[in-house]
């Protein structure tokens, strides 16, 4: 067990009193980021970010995705006490969690929420502790062409898969990928799309306009809403957890089958909202007692928690292994690296041993520790939805600015992250996704430049993306991707007319 | 439903009306979204056909990926564009109504008032004005309170970026006083 023993270095590592200190600070950060309207996972780990700019990445990683697990955690809260999913993939959580709630049994439900969240995680964490090395050794072999085949791979799956309309994943997408292009080009040392304007000399950097679009836009959007609020306030005794943790074998269909489906969908780019849902559904859907759902039950809290949860824990699998993140907040996580100069890919793993290692050895811990954490201070987080918002609001957009210009030193970036802002709240409301906008932005140069210095490895032929079995299947499961729609669409027409024609 | 003694209720007094007039449909916002994208593709279109979007003897040239990249987006967005003319306007809804829109400037112009300052003023006393304005101006939280939160924050994140991660920011005439 090769792995078993790399995991146990990664708890060496992470077993200084800073880096545990550090862990606690991002789990509370998070949970408060979670909880707090107008926040969430991915711009809280964006706007935190520029704070681990000066810490060595091993002590920056384990803050950073500490946030990320709170932020989870602390979506739970808000849907069950007060009905507001504080993140889209929180929504089926309100479905049997808010119900619970109103029923007297907050308690229950919040402690079923946390737990499944706890299980989902933990399943995903194993899956990545025992596949991502192999994985990664596996992705040492890739050339150019491979890796632009799994770019390739990552965009396509978007825009055949999404649940958007196709066209507005693919303005999102090329939009991403144009404005990465913007600067220097890596290759060739031109300027390019500057138009002689020297601010964009150095490009646009990828943190800044994800600060505006999930920062800055989201303010506004909630703005727009209606801000009251009614909810109840719960406090977890240890005799609910036992009562709720006693039955917890009984619902062990419902927990695998939810884990299953969020580690699939978190490894697919995109798929932490769908995963909750399916996994709601797909209990509903095997449950003996259907109608019960909605009503408050306890399984409909199990199933899309752990869902949502395995889903955002292994969506960092294909962003460590590959340097492909599976969501948007994994592609934040990715931009951190490469601001604390590592080169993210299949590389990781051999020449950053620590790091690695102490990230997967801190996501075993951070889910533990922030059970335990949100567990006995759930009245502490609810109660900070009492803060008016108009005082968290502007500290919001103060932090935001601090974040937008930390990364470069730059003035002209918090107009920048102003512009992405108002970009990020049309796109929000006319339904343009911001997922593969934010994808494109950070693989922008990577993929371009795999798919130039294939091209000059093989002399300007198309045909070195078909070149072995291995660059040609991913190439073609791609392309596959792309036009699935049109192809199920024409498996129907072509299935119609056959029935059509035998039956007289 | 069943009582409760731990209620939380944030109440909400300002808020959007249900029934206010629209000031935009989703569609005109659609069309207007659609035809700045086609612009921004033929800019970028033309600016890389300037700088080469052919081959290379070694490769594509550096205006090669981003060309068919406005290429793409100036074909996704003219068919958005087609999509959104041929729909009826009221079947696509509201973007926005006019108290929302007075909502969301509520919070655009003063962070915009906040980008200028931080220009002129440095980030940490732009940063005091817009958390105490905002808070007494559209929270209507009393005055006393409004200052002591934007102190105590500002003193705060001057003190974790500024002193404790070493991270720099933009500094007005006020910090130079203080010697920083």
């Amino acid at each position: 067990m090769e792995a078993f023993g790399l995991l146990l270095h990664g708890f060496h590592v992470l077993l200084t009193i800073k880096t545990l200190s550090l862990m606690m600070v991002g789990l509370v950060l998070g949970i408060f980021v979670g909880v707090l309207p107008g926040l969430g996972g991915p711009n809280g780990v964006a706007i935190l970010l520029p704070l681990t700019f000066t810490m060595d990445p091993t002590s920056a990683i384990v803050m950073l995705s500490c946030i990320y697990w709170g932020a989870l955690f602390g979506g739970a809260i808000t849907s069950i006490l007060f009905n507001i999913p504080g993140e889209a993939w929180s929504v089926a959580t309100t479905f049997d969690g808010y119900p619970m709630a109103q029923q007297g049994r907050a308690a229950e439900a919040l402690t079923a929420a946390f737990t499944s969240s706890f299980i989902g995680s933990l399943v995903a964490v194993l899956l990545i502790t025992f596949l991502a090395p192999g994985i990664a050794s596996f992705a040492l072999r890739f050339g150019p062409p491979e890796f632009f085949a799994v770019y390739l791979l990552t965009f396509c799956s978007f825009v055949g898969l999404g649940r958007e309309e196709k066209h507005k994943t693919l303005i999102s997408m090329s939009l991403g990928l144009l404005i990465a292009g913007i600067g220097m080009d890596t290759v060739s040392a031109q300027l390019r799309m500057t138009f002689g304007w020297s601010e964009l000399y150095r490009g646009i950097n990828f943190l800044v306009a994800v600060i505006g679009l999930f920062g800055i836009s989201e303010i506004l959007l909630t703005m727009e809403e209606r801000l009251a609020l009614r909810g109840h306030s719960a406090k977890i005794s240890l005799r609910v957890v036992w009562k709720v943790w006693k039955d917890l074998p009984r619902y062990w269909v419902t927990l695998l089958r939810s884990s299953a489906i969020g580690c699939w969908l978190g490894i697919t780019p995109g798929g932490a909202i769908a995963a909750s849902f399916m996994g709601y559904n797909l209990a509903k859907r095997f449950s003996k007692d259907k109608e019960s759902f909605g009503k408050g039950r306890i399984e409909g809290v199990f199933a899309p928690e752990t869902a949502a949860h395995a889903s955002g824990t292994s969506a960092l699998l294909p962003m460590l292994a590959l340097g492909i993140p599976g969501s948007g907040t994994a592609a934040i996580l990715l931009g951190g690296l490469m601001v604390w100069g590592l080169n993210p890919g299949p590389l990781l793993f051999v020449e950053h041993k620590d790091f690695v290692w102490g990230l997967i050895a801190s996501m075993y811990l951070g889910n533990l520790v922030g059970l335990v954490m949100v567990l006995s201070t759930v009245p502490l987080f609810a109660a900070v939805l009492r803060v008016p918002f108009s005082a968290i609001a502007p500290m919001i957009v103060v932090s935001c600015a601090v974040g937008a210009y930390a990364i470069q030193n730059a003035m002209f970036d918090i107009w920048l992250m102003l512009a992405f802002g108002v970009v990020g709240y049309v796109f929000k409301k006319i339904g343009i996704p911001l997922a593969p906008f934010t994808l494109a932005l950070v693989l922008g140069n990577r993929a371009e430049d795999a798919f130039r210095l294939s091209m000059i490895g093989a002399g300007g032929d198309m045909r070195v993306f078909w070149s072995n079995s291995l660059v040609g299947s991913i190439t073609t499961l791609a392309l596959l991707l792309l036009f699935w729609p049109l192809i199920s669409l024409g498996w129907r027409v072509i299935h119609q007319r056959m029935v059509k024609s035998a039956s007289p | 439903m069943a009582e409760f003694e731990n209620e939380i209720v944030v109440e909400d007094p300002t808020a959007p009306a249900s029934d206010s007039p629209a000031v935009a449909s989703t569609r005109s916002v659609e069309i207007v979204a659609s035809l700045l994208l086609i612009a921004f593709a033929a800019l970028m279109a033309f600016d890389n056909w300037r700088i080469g979007m052919g081959w290379a003897p070694d490769g594509p040239r550096a205006g090669y990926f981003p060309f068919y990249l406005s290429i793409i987006l100036g074909a996704a967005s003219i068919y958005g564009l087609v999509g959104s003319l041929l729909r009826r306007a009221d079947a696509t809804g509201t973007f926005v109504t006019r108290d929302q829109l007075r909502r969301v400037m509520q919070v655009f112009v003063p962070t915009f008032a906040f980008c200028l300052l931080t220009q002129w003023l440095g980030l940490y006393v732009a940063s005091f004005l817009l958390v105490a304005g905002f808070m007494r101006i559209i929270g209507r939280i009393a005055l006393w309170k409004s200052l002591l939160t934007s102190f105590v924050f500002t003193l705060a994140m001057f003190i974790t970026f500024e002193l404790a991660f070493d991270v720099i920011m933009p500094k007005g005439p006020i910090e130079a006083l203080f010697g920083h």
